[in-house]
């Protein structure tokens, strides 16, 4: 990803400046020259005002996500991991297959080309990974001051096959809850590089798409209830959320989460709950009791669902409420997280 | 009040005339100020608030400590109600347990 | 060794009830003196799994519950000021003030900063020369060393742009606070053990003689607590009033030497207001006249501030552990962690915000039933 080097025509000028949004010949230059090129085979741009795609038959889904993470690049990823896998994601967590994305973005005067390159670069790879095309954009640029340097939204089309029905509403008391993987490696990734709390260590984003790992579980002919990527807000926000919609209650079990021992280790030091940590790699699985061995049985045989576990389940008790068994055997709620999450120290 | 949260010396070194140190916990790291327990070696253990050493971590007390709860149980079936005193006593000296 | 997970084992708690429910013939009210044991009471659900002739009665040892009122409308008249780079805590960041919070002046163009230590805010003062630095300087007796320790770099290295603003409180005072209450019902204490870690145990024998009640000092995961409340319901049942050290891998009976000469270096004692408490004699610190230079309280001149605090809020009575949190008619009402009338219900250590968060379920059932 680092080794991206800057073409002939864009080299009068290291940094955006205001002429690369203005549609004339300087933003076709960065289109042709440092976009297409950083997102390599990914990328299908005919050049038209709108993308013209083939017919699709059966259900689609459309989902569209704004990425704004500082810092830019962290430990594991970047801004333009984020900016396609979070939108795969959000397709797939609807049961879509993942086809076409949309990448819009608005730069800072001031930023260097460098950064950009990097990052489109990283969105071309994702995009292979993840098998879908970027097909259209679009590029405008703010002055020095406003923006944070780059900021990304993508938004995607997906086709749902027939037969899969998956949203929030159908968890049903009796099901089971499965997560895919460990959680809290996002989060804390880019808070170790967030000023006033920088700390090394060597986890890294599980920035990642789950789209495979979806048809891996659906493959297996299993009527899956619902999917969740818990992002922002951690497993805590998603099983709130999915609590609160379907109006069943929501048991989980602190042992059998997942958590890896450095992730726990960063949020005992920062005062934090790995529940409440964003993932960019996991998904929350919600599935009949009858279909939760065979279901977690693909998971685990995916490389990205290794550390699968089944980790609780829906109840009729508390409906709206998530609550959790402490390691000691007692029980807490486990609330939605209000606003940003803030390290203590108290 | 006192998130205090145990780690490692890793290293030493100065700071503007202070003493600090790299600490690990638990694969995280950070740098922390010896200012109050200067003589602290890497291998230490110590108790760290935001940022700063507070105390060295005593290992034999550690697991003292842990050993006195695990024959907490083991001395109640023993000895029963109401002899929790003598339980107490017992496990201060656990060398007296084998018996 | 990890010092941690061994102290949560499940097996090794289950064994440290049994004997507290063994040992227990009648009941008892302990107070845990540190919000931090308030927090691991309650998320690890010790309280629900106690006998229950044992009663916890939370303190009032969460600094960001008892910053005066005053400080935190003087803390938010610095913050807003052009220049000022304010950083903090993050706990302090949505601690309710007459009229806003941190947070509120943050999203209002002020450079208010989280920072993980206060030697991060004298870094952010070398390098910002043309601005103001000033570090929100609250705590016990833990924090107090590294709030200390900028000031005396400060006066060293001659950095001009760093002042602390001062609201430090004391748990020794507050104890006897508490006692001399006459609705007081506490009879035994956890005393705050990485206060002791600073301080040693010097100070409490005497309280424990004066008010005849057991002091033992306890750390903070699950297990430390449990030996704690064990050892203290051992001595109510025996009769004994002594200071016992339950923390002892973390605690000396003279503390740390070095903080506490820094300490008297720093600081001196003061009077200090406690929210939602009052006035409790040489319960603080302030700092001393050869760092007065460095004290934000004196840089800057932010007006008479009028403090307005919320008539319907109890949390002195839930701090003095006269009532609990669920008690107070505005619980969950008016006041919730997103909405919070006082201190108590913002940091996630204040127990009305541990008692929301993590006892709705059986509140709720409560009412219901």
């Amino acid at each position: 990803m680092d080794s991206w080097t800057c073409p002939v025509p864009l080299r009068d000028s290291p940094t955006i400046v205001m002429g690369h949004g203005s549609g004339g010949a300087m933003s076709g230059e960065l289109i042709e020259h440092l976009f297409l090129p950083g997102f390599g085979d990914a990328a299908r741009a005919e050049m038209g005002d709108s993308a013209v795609l083939a017919p699709l038959s059966g259900r689609l889904a459309f989902s569209t996500d704004s990425f704004v993470v500082r810092p830019l690049f962290f430990p594991g990823g970047c801004i333009g991991d984020l900016a396609v896998n979070g939108t795969v994601n959000d397709l797939a967590m609807s049961g879509a297959r993942p086809l076409y994305l949309s990448t819009a973005f608005i730069l800072e005067e001031g930023t260097p080309l460098s950064d950009i390159g990097r990052v489109a670069q990283a969105m071309g790879a994702a995009a292979g990974v993840a098998g879908v095309h970027l097909v259209t954009g679009d590029t405008k640029v703010v002055d020095a001051g406003h923006g944070d340097g780059i900021y990304i939204n993508t938004a995607g089309i997906g086709v749902i096959d027939d037969g899969v029905d998956i949203r929030p509403t159908r968890a049903a008391v009796g099901d089971v809850v499965i997560v895919s993987g460990c959680i809290g490696a996002h989060g804390v990734a880019v808070m170790s590089c967030r000023e006033g709390l920088e700390f090394g260590t060597t986890i890294e984003s599980d920035s990642a798409p789950l789209n495979g790992l979806v048809t891996t579980m659906l493959a297996t002919g299993a009527d899956i209830h619902v999917l969740r990527d818990p992002t922002r807000g951690g497993v805590a926000a998603s099983l709130n959320e999915i609590a609160r919609i379907a109006g069943v209650g929501v048991n989980i079990v602190e042992r059998n989460l997942p958590i890896p021992e450095s992730v726990s280790n960063a949020c005992s030091l920062l005062g934090l709950d790995p529940l409440y940590v964003a993932n960019e790699g996991i998904l929350v699985a919600i599935v009949a009791a009858t279909e939760a061995d065979a279901v977690l049985a693909a998971m685990q045989s995916h490389e990205l669902g290794k550390e699968a576990a089944i980790i609780g389940e829906c109840v009729a008790d508390h409906p709206g409420m998530l609550v959790a068994k402490t390691a000691l055997g007692g029980n807490r709620v486990v609330d939605l997280p209000i606003g940003e999450m803030l390290p203590r120290i108290c | 009040m006192c998130l205090a949260v145990p780690g490692r010396i890793l290293s030493n070194h100065e700071r503007d005339g202070i003493p600090m140190a790299e600490v690990d916990f638990g694969g995280v790291r950070k740098e922390v100020c010896l200012q109050y327990i200067p003589d602290a070696a890497p291998g230490d253990y110590v108790i760290v608030h935001v940022g700063f050493a507070l105390q060295r971590l005593d290992e034999e007390s550690a697991l003292q400590t842990l050993a006195n709860f695990e024959s907490l149980g083991l001395l109640e079936e023993e000895f029963g109600d109401g002899f929790t005193r003598a339980a107490q006593q017992a496990a201060a000296h656990p060398e007296e347990l084998a018996r | 060794m990890k010092y941690l997970e061994e102290f949560s084992d499940p097996e090794l708690a289950r064994r440290l009830l049994d004997s507290i429910r063994e040992v227990a013939t009648r009941p008892w009210a302990i107070m845990e003196v540190c919000g931090g044991q308030t927090h691991s009471i309650i998320r690890h659900g010790i309280d629900q799994l106690l006998p229950n002739e044992i009663e916890m009665i939370h303190g009032p040892g969460c600094p960001v519950c008892v910053t005066p009122l005053e400080v935190i409308d003087r803390a938010l008249a610095i913050a807003a000021l052009p220049d000022v780079i304010f950083c903090s805590f993050g706990d302090m960041l949505r601690v309710p003030g007459s009229s806003a919070d941190l947070f509120r002046i943050k999203s209002a163009g002020g450079d208010v900063r989280v920072v993980y230590s206060p030697l991060d805010a004298l870094t952010l003062a070398r390098e910002n020369p043309d601005k103001q630095v000033v570090f929100f300087g609250i705590g016990f007796e833990t924090t107090a060393p590294a709030n200390a320790m900028t000031v005396y770099q400060a006066k060293r290295l001659g950095i001009r742009n760093y002042s602390l603003l001062v609201s430090h409180v004391l748990v020794p005072p507050a104890i006897s606070a508490i006692m001399e209450s006459p609705q007081c019902r506490v009879q035994g204490f956890l005393a705050a053990g990485h206060v002791c870690s600073v301080m040693g145990t010097g100070e409490y024998p005497a309280l424990a003689e004066k008010y005849r009640v057991p002091i033992v000092v306890t750390g903070f995961e699950p297990l430390d607590i449990l030996a704690g409340i064990r050892r203290t319901v051992m001595q109510l049942e025996n009769g004994r009033h002594e200071v016992e050290n339950a923390y002892p891998r973390a605690v000396t009976d003279e503390g740390n030497t070095a903080a506490i000469a820094m300490l008297r270096d720093v600081f001196e004692v003061t009077d200090r207001s406690w929210r939602g408490i009052g006035m409790i004699p040489g319960s603080g610190w302030r700092l001393s006249d050869k760092y007065r230079e460095f004290d934000a309280e004196a840089r800057f001149d932010v007006g008479g501030i009028h403090t307005v605090e919320s008539t319907l809020c109890r949390s002195g009575e839930v701090l003095q552990g006269l009532i609990k949190p669920h008690e107070c008619a505005a619980f969950g009402k008016q006041c919730t962690p997103r909405n919070p009338l006082g201190a108590t219900m913002v940091s996630s250590e204040g127990a009305c915000a541990a008692y929301y968060l993590y006892r709705r379920l059986e509140l709720t059932a409560a009412s219901h039933a």
